[in-house]
Parts: C-alpha cells; structure tokens; sequence
C-alpha cells in the first residue's frame, strides 16, 4: 500500500480543480434549478402548463399574479404584510433586548451572574415545539388567541441571539470603554444605548436578519394561534393552499403564489448575502 | 473614602440585574410557565371524544404508558430517523468535500463567495413554501414528470405521493437541500482554524490531498463533527414543516413519513392535552440529553 502512495502522488491539482468546480456548478444547479422552474411556470397559463414543461418562460406572470395573488381566494398580500410586521417586530425585540442580556452579564459582576449565563446556555437548545402545549393553553388563559403579541414578544429571550451577542462582546467591547463613560458622567442605561449599541452594529445587523428569516419561515406556533383569515401569516396560507382542492385550481396561481413567498426573500437575500453568509459561524445550531 | 468606593461598586453591579429584568420576566412567563404546564398535563387525562369532554383526571403515567404501548409512537420515530439520516448523510459528505476545497489554499478556487452565496440561499427560503413548491414539481402532472416522460427515462408519470419510499425521499432531499450550505460554511470556519504548518508539514513529507484529509483534516475536526451531527439530529427531531405540507399533514402513504412534531401536531390540534403533554415530555427528554452534550462541547470550546 505504501509503495502505491509513493508511485501516485495523488491527482495532478488542475484535475483535482476541475472535479471542484463540477461538483461546485452541479450542487448550485441542484440549489437553483427549482426556483428556475418555479419562475418559468408562475409565467405560464393554464392552457400552457398542461401541455407539459417547457425551460422558456411564458407571458401571463401579471395574470397569474393578479388572479392568484392579489384577487385571489387566499390573503396574500395581507398575509405578507402581517408576516412582515411579526418578523420585523420580533427582530428589533430579539436583537435589541439579547444586547442588553449579553451586556449585563458581560460588563456586571454580581452574586447570580454565574448561574444565570450557565442557565441561559442550558437551555439553548430546547425547542419551541416541546413546550408549544403548555404555551397554547397560557395564550388561550391570557385571551390571546389571533394576536400577533404571542409570537412577537417572546423574542425578547432569544439563547442563541443572546450567545452569539456575548461572543462578539467579548471581542469588540472593552470594559474600559464602560468605565472612561462613567467618568464622563454617562448613566448605565444611556450608556448602552449611545455607546455600546452603536459598537454591536455589525452583530446585530447578522442576528436582526437571523431572528427575522426564522419568525417570517415560522410555521408551528403561528398556525396554532392564528385563526382568523385576516390575522395569518405567509406560511399559513401555503399550507392552506396545500389543503385546497387541487383540481379546481388554476395551477399558475399556485406557482404564481408561491413564488409571491419566496421571491422577495431570494432578492433581499442577494443584497445582504455578505453578512449572512460571514454571519452563520458563530450562530449555527440546527439542521 | 473606602467605603465610599465600595458603595459605588455596588451600585453599579446592581444594574446587571437590571438589564437582566426582560430576558428573566419574559423567559419565565412565555417559556418556564409553558414547560412546567406542559409537565403537568402529562399526568392527567384530557381530551374530547366527540362533542363530551373527558377530563383533566389524574391519572399518573398512565399516557406514557399508553404512548409507548400503541406502537404509533415507535413508527413516527423510526419515520423521523430514517427522514433524518436520509438527508443528514449526504449532507455531510457533500460539506465535508466542499469545505475542503472552499479551505484548501492549494486549489485557489474561484467565485468562492458565489457558490458560497448559491449553496446557503435554500436554508433562508420559507420551509413550508419550499415543500409546496416540490409538491407541485413532483405531482403526478408536474413538470418533473413532464420532462421525465419527454427525455424517454418512464413511459407514465410516477406517483411520487403515492410511494413510501418516494415521499421519504423527497423529505431528505429538501432537507439536504436546505442544510447543507450552512453545514459546509460551519465545517469549513473548522478547517481554517487548523494550524497552517501541519499541512505545509504533511506536503513536505509527500503526502497526497486524500492522505491529508483522512490523517490531519478530519481527526482534528472531530469536536467540530459531532456538534453539527448532534445539532442536526436535534433539528431532525423537530422536523415538521417540510413532510407536513408535502403531505398535507397525513404522513401518508400509510403514515409511513409522519414524524414524530407532527404527531404532537395532531395531539394539539385535537386537543388531547394528556398524550400531547406525554409526548412533549419525552421530546424535551431526548433533547435534553442531546443538548447537554452540545453544552459540554459549547463550554469546552469557550475556554
């Protein structure tokens, strides 16, 4: 065996390069292609989309849009605006509130300190869906049924936000910075809004896109509180357009529809791509 | 003078309870109070049989016994493993080989931060839009079939709702689809934290990429392997969204793809809070235990 590994000495690197780059444009194709031809079918008309698949889009995306989307059975674009407000909502309550929870264990010393940072990296990992009875039964106790509050505030106890805040603290926030404030007569609170906040800019822009993608894909809890038609949320739509009866539907406004939901986040996503992708790093946790 | 100073201190520190107020008043309210609740119906039979409502009744752990002994509950975590090392192999395979290459200086590719960008871009798409999308791509009239049938590879659509083993399929494969960007960019952040001399050292001494990767590369990323195969398997615990839409929350053909939040699903929908509860305590047990080894590894790495 020894004396195989002499003789080859491995791949010359222009083969071993060119396998990469295969491998590399085959996984983006099998990242891509769907979207392609979720794009080419939103673009077709009924009649076109049984005549089978074709790569080149057709005419009818305003049509189909319009019939689907806009005047359509389902919500959407209330929907949309509603999935907006929640995730944008739970995205300023998360990042701005785990800042402060990071802060406070970061720069303070006192008695529970240890405990606490101990606790909240304990219970990172326990999913939302292991306590979603219990979390029902308090939102129906509370009346709070069809009510964004439910899904909005509780992003003000993120772990993970929060760990990935201490993290960056650590590296960017050094404590004499807090004390030369204090001697010019900063309070503690403005402290942290005027000084520090500004300095976690960059990890809040990640986690603020982090907690927002997660509340905006989020489906579990907000298809078991929100009932009202006016009230739901993107995901609930879809898979209320799942449930439909197929047959009667014009299959371009459910491609139309579908798109409507992932589109938006494909573009913004080409525009903040540098900091989510540099961003998964230090977050990362499930999959 | 001292004691002045001393009362300062204190009085600072005090602040640290004060910016911890939200997290604490939140956390107890939407998540403590939820989990002890959560506790507390497991041990009491509650749910409603037509228009009559049975219960709450103690009853001990009696809905254990009878989540473990239905046999429902043995299938829906075999659906989920299977579903899970489904998608979960292939995705580590591929990420292995892409984050080598990604951190390998010898190679020198180009339009990193593209492909980068590409192979990420599904973990941000919406997972129950994304499983509506391949429910329609695969129905029995959808393009796939079409463009099978027009490249001659089958002669009649393929039902691919309609086969075990197809819908299981189809689940892992848009779970590797999702997850496989964001395993690469974690394994890969591992790769570069390797010291540099130890590969100049192993080509010095002649060895080829292969050799490099199975002696230097991957022994020394085992702390990084195991905490993305046991995040990945607590998130493979939770799979929902993506075989609840594919299947219009029926698991079906024969439940054979219902997972086991799916199952938790139907329990909260119907509610049955005495075997909803039982179930979510045996989840949070599981993941408990998973997550207690994820902790020691966060800790170990914190120092």
């Amino acid at each position: 065996m020894n004396t195989e590994n002499k003789q080859s000495k491995g791949l010359p690197i222009g083969v071993r390069r060119a396998i990469a780059y295969i491998v590399l444009i085959f996984m983006s194709i099998l990242c891509l292609v769907w979207f392609y031809i979720l794009f080419v079918n939103a673009t077709r008309s009924k009649g076109e989309l049984t005549r089978g698949f074709t790569p080149i889009p057709s005419t009818h995306l305003i049509e189909n849009l319009s019939n689907g989307v806009f005047h359509g059975t389902l919500p959407f674009v209330r929907g949309m605006l509603n999935s907006l407000f929640v995730a944008g909502c739970s995205a300023a309550l998360c990042t701005y509130f785990s800042t402060m929870t990071a802060y406070a264990i970061h720069v303070y010393d006192f008695k529970m300190k240890k405990f606490m940072s101990t606790f909240i990296l304990a219970v990172m990992m326990i999913p939302q869906q292991v306590t979603a009875l219990g979390f029902l039964q308090l939102v129906g106790r509370m009346k709070l049924e069809d009510n964004f509050i439910p899904l909005i505030v509780p992003a003000v106890a993120a772990p993970v936000t929060y760990f990935y805040m201490k993290q960056y603290m650590e590296s960017t926030l050094p404590l004499s910075l807090v004390e030369a404030a204090r001697i010019d007569g900063s309070g503690e609170f403005r402290t942290f809004n005027s000084i520090v906040l500004p300095l976690m800019k960059p990890a809040i822009a990640v986690q603020a896109i982090f907690t927002f993608v997660s509340s905006w894909n989020n489906y579990f809890t907000p298809a078991l509180i929100l009932h009202k038609d006016k009230m739901k949320t993107l995901p609930i739509l879809i898979a209320q357009l799942r449930s439909a009866d197929f047959l009667k539907f014009n299959m371009g406004h459910v491609y139309a529809a579908i798109a409507f939901s992932i589109f938006p986040v494909i573009l913004v996503y080409l525009f903040l791509s540098k900091y989510i992708v540099g961003g998964t790093t230090l977050g990362g946790v499930k999959g | 003078m001292n004691n002045a100073k001393r009362g300062k201190v204190v009085s600072y520190n005090k602040w640290g309870y004060i910016f911890l107020i939200p997290f604490v008043v939140v956390y107890a309210v939407f998540q403590l109070i939820p989990m002890v609740s959560t506790f507390y119906n497991s041990f009491f039979e509650n749910y409603r049989s037509g228009l009559t409502q049975i219960g709450p009744n103690f009853v001990g752990f009696k809905n254990f016994a009878t989540l473990f002994t239905n046999g429902d509950l043995l299938m829906y975590t075999r659906n989920t493993m299977i579903m899970w090392i489904l998608g979960f192999v292939p995705q580590i395979i591929v990420s292995l080989l892409l984050g080598a290459w990604f951190s390998d200086p010898s190679l020198r590719l180009k339009g990193q931060r593209f492909f980068k960008t590409v192979i990420y871009l599904p973990n941000l798409i919406m997972a129950s839009a994304f499983s509506m999308l391949f429910f329609t791509l695969f129905a029995d009239s959808g393009p796939i079939n079409s463009i099978l049938i027009s490249m001659g590879i089958i002669s009649g659509p393929f039902k691919f709702m309609s086969h075990v083993w197809s819908v299981r399929g189809l689940v892992a494969f848009m779970n590797f689809i999702m997850w496989f960007g964001n395993t690469t960019i974690l394994l890969m952040a591992g790769m570069m934290g390797i010291d540099p001399a130890l590969y100049e050292a192993a080509q010095v001494d002649g060895a080829t990429a292969t050799q490099i990767f199975y002696r230097i590369t991957l022994p020394l990323l085992r702390p990084i392997l195991l905490y993305v195969m046991i995040t990945s398997l607590i998130g493979g615990l939770q799979m929902f969204d993506v075989p609840q839409i594919l299947t219009n929350g029926t698991g079906d053909p024969v439940r054979k793809s219902m997972t086991l939040i799916m199952y938790l699903n139907k329990h909260l929908w119907s509610k049955n809070y005495g075997m909803g509860g039982a179930l979510s305590v045996l989840l949070f047990i599981i993941t408990g235990i998973f997550s207690f080894i994820v902790f020691k590894i966060n800790t170990r790495t914190d120092k």
